[in-house]
């Protein structure tokens, strides 16, 4: 009897490392030698910028990723997608789950200690979602004694109400579709987060003329591309692959299919991206 | 170590328990209250109520938490339009939320009170509700007089179980943006991504001091009120 409790551990410890082992083959990859792969994180549910639908991938971090992937010098077959969540961004780069981040990765200080960025390669800001006949909410000052809906977790609702209208009511939910649920059935009256975000949600085929942005930004979101702390190589690599996507016009054509039919309008000042920040 | 003066100054870490508590102590009565009928109807007499009994903990307690919390708000508030709070007052949301969340929490939580009392209507004799009824107490008398007192003694120890669980299960309801500890600290790691196992070690530590003297007093109580035999 103790001989088989005996080899049934030794088989679970064997298991055990047999995994961990399956994990190192996916590593994320460090050469540009060809059959490695690369591992990018985006996220899954945000149609316009990081979508997962079946087995496919669509939005402006996927095709961005993808181009970064190519110049590279990463087939596509290679480039395997990784479902980063926003509070394990920082864990998965430092890790080497994931080589590289797509995921409305804003670029901040705080961000910055822990991980660096290239780019930034898109740059959003914070905007309302209303219904398609609100006439009058023209901005974040107009929200007072209205509700205001955003997700657990994200600074963009509480900021409306510090900066903009102290007696607005917030909902939260754990993500931005519940919110456009509610948007839709009237028990709340706006939505807040980057203008990207909520464009690819009005662009969906099953919002489609219900809902509009309104336009009116009152924040700078400045997309980056995250990286593990120090990596300046990869990082004046993936600047270099994204100065060529905007010179090409690559760019233009990626945010025109995922971004353009939402009738979004970014800051031409700063979008695309000209300049990119210094790598560190 | 400024995010644990952050905690206290910046992002009511405080205000967030007391929710958490709150949340906890109404869901737990409502719990109790719910479950005490489902475990009578369980083992009453009435064909009819011990299966509407053992429908509705089978149901509820296979449903996840998630799904009946997010339910109460999309389906009851939603669609349904089934407010629990004034619409026109200036926190209606939050009112209306955190009643929502109590009825979640109490209705999913009385399925295993109703299975805890009646594993302490198990631990008492048979013999004891024979001899009330021999002495001409009708089946509700038996209950209330011989056997449900008995049994309550015996089921301390899993109650205190249901009331841990209730209390970290109540985290569940920040998916509907009642602001308790868990939604504070998804703020907190959102925030501050460089300190984010110091937060998260705040949060566990909090749950910690909330759970592990449940604990102890359940034990303890258990222990006291188990009827000698």
């Amino acid at each position: 009897m103790r001989q088989r409790i005996i080899a049934a551990l030794g088989i679970t410890v064997l298991a055990a490392t047999g995994l961990t082992a399956c994990g190192d083959e996916t590593d994320a990859g460090g050469g540009t030698a060809g059959g490695d792969k690369l591992v990018v994180g985006i996220k899954y549910d945000q149609p316009g910028l990081g979508l997962k639908e079946g087995s496919n991938y669509t939005g402006m971090d996927v095709d961005v990723a993808k181009y970064v992937a190519k110049e590279l010098g990463y087939e596509e077959g290679n480039v395997e997608f990784k479902e980063s969540p926003s509070a394990q961004r920082e864990s998965l780069l430092g890790n080497g789950q994931v080589k590289m981040i797509f995921a409305t990765y804003s670029i901040t200080d705080t961000r910055k200690e822990k991980v660096s960025f290239a780019g930034p390669y898109l740059v959003a800001g914070q905007d309302l979602l209303v219904k398609a006949d609100n006439g009058d909410i023209t901005g974040p000052e107009a929200l007072n004694g209205k509700k205001l809906c955003s997700v657990t977790g994200s600074t963009s609702a509480q900021k409306v109400k510090d900066q903009f209208a102290k007696t607005v009511q917030l909902q939260e939910y754990d993500t931005y579709s519940k919110c456009v649920e509610a948007l839709s059935s009237g028990a709340i009256d706006a939505v807040t987060t980057d203008n990207t975000i909520l464009a690819g949600f009005a662009a969906q085929s099953a919002n489609e003329g219900k809902f509009k942005v309104v336009g009116k930004t009152f924040s700078t979101e400045r997309y980056g591309v995250g990286l593990k702390k120090g990596d300046t190589e990869t990082c004046t690599k993936v600047n270099d692959a994204l100065k060529k996507m905007v010179d090409s016009g690559e760019w233009q054509k990626a945010f025109d299919k995922n971004l353009g039919t939402a009738g979004l309008k970014l800051d031409p000042a700063t979008n695309p991206p000209k300049t990119f920040d210094a790598c560190a | 170590m400024d995010v644990i003066s952050e905690f206290f100054s910046e992002y009511d870490g405080l205000g967030a328990f007391k929710t958490t508590i709150y949340l906890t102590l109404l869901s737990a009565l409502l719990a109790l209250l719910i479950g005490t009928v489902v475990a009578v109807m369980r083992v009453s007499p009435v064909r009819v109520l011990r299966s509407m009994g053992s429908a509705y903990v089978n149901i509820v307690r296979n449903t996840p938490l998630t799904l009946v919390i997010v339910f109460c708000n999309l389906g009851l508030f939603l669609q349904l339009g089934i407010q629990l709070a004034d619409p026109n007052s200036p926190t209606s949301i939050d009112d209306n939320n955190f009643r929502l969340a109590v009825l979640g929490l109490s209705v999913y939580h009385a399925a295993f009170v109703a299975e805890a009392i009646r594993s302490g209507v198990n631990t008492v004799p048979l013999g004891q509700a024979e001899a009330a009824r021999a002495i001409g107490l009708p089946f509700l008398k038996t209950l209330r007089y011989v056997v449900l007192p008995q049994a309550f003694r015996g089921a301390v120890a899993p109650l205190g179980n249901v009331l841990i669980a209730l209390t970290k299960n109540s985290t569940v309801a920040s998916v509907i943006g009642v602001t308790e500890a868990s939604a504070v600290m998804k703020v907190m790691m959102e925030n501050r991504p460089d300190v984010i196992f110091v937060v998260f070690g705040i949060f566990a530590l909090g749950f910690v001091i909330l759970t592990l003297p449940v604990g102890i007093l359940f034990t303890s109580l258990s222990k006291r009120l188990a009827v000698k035999r």
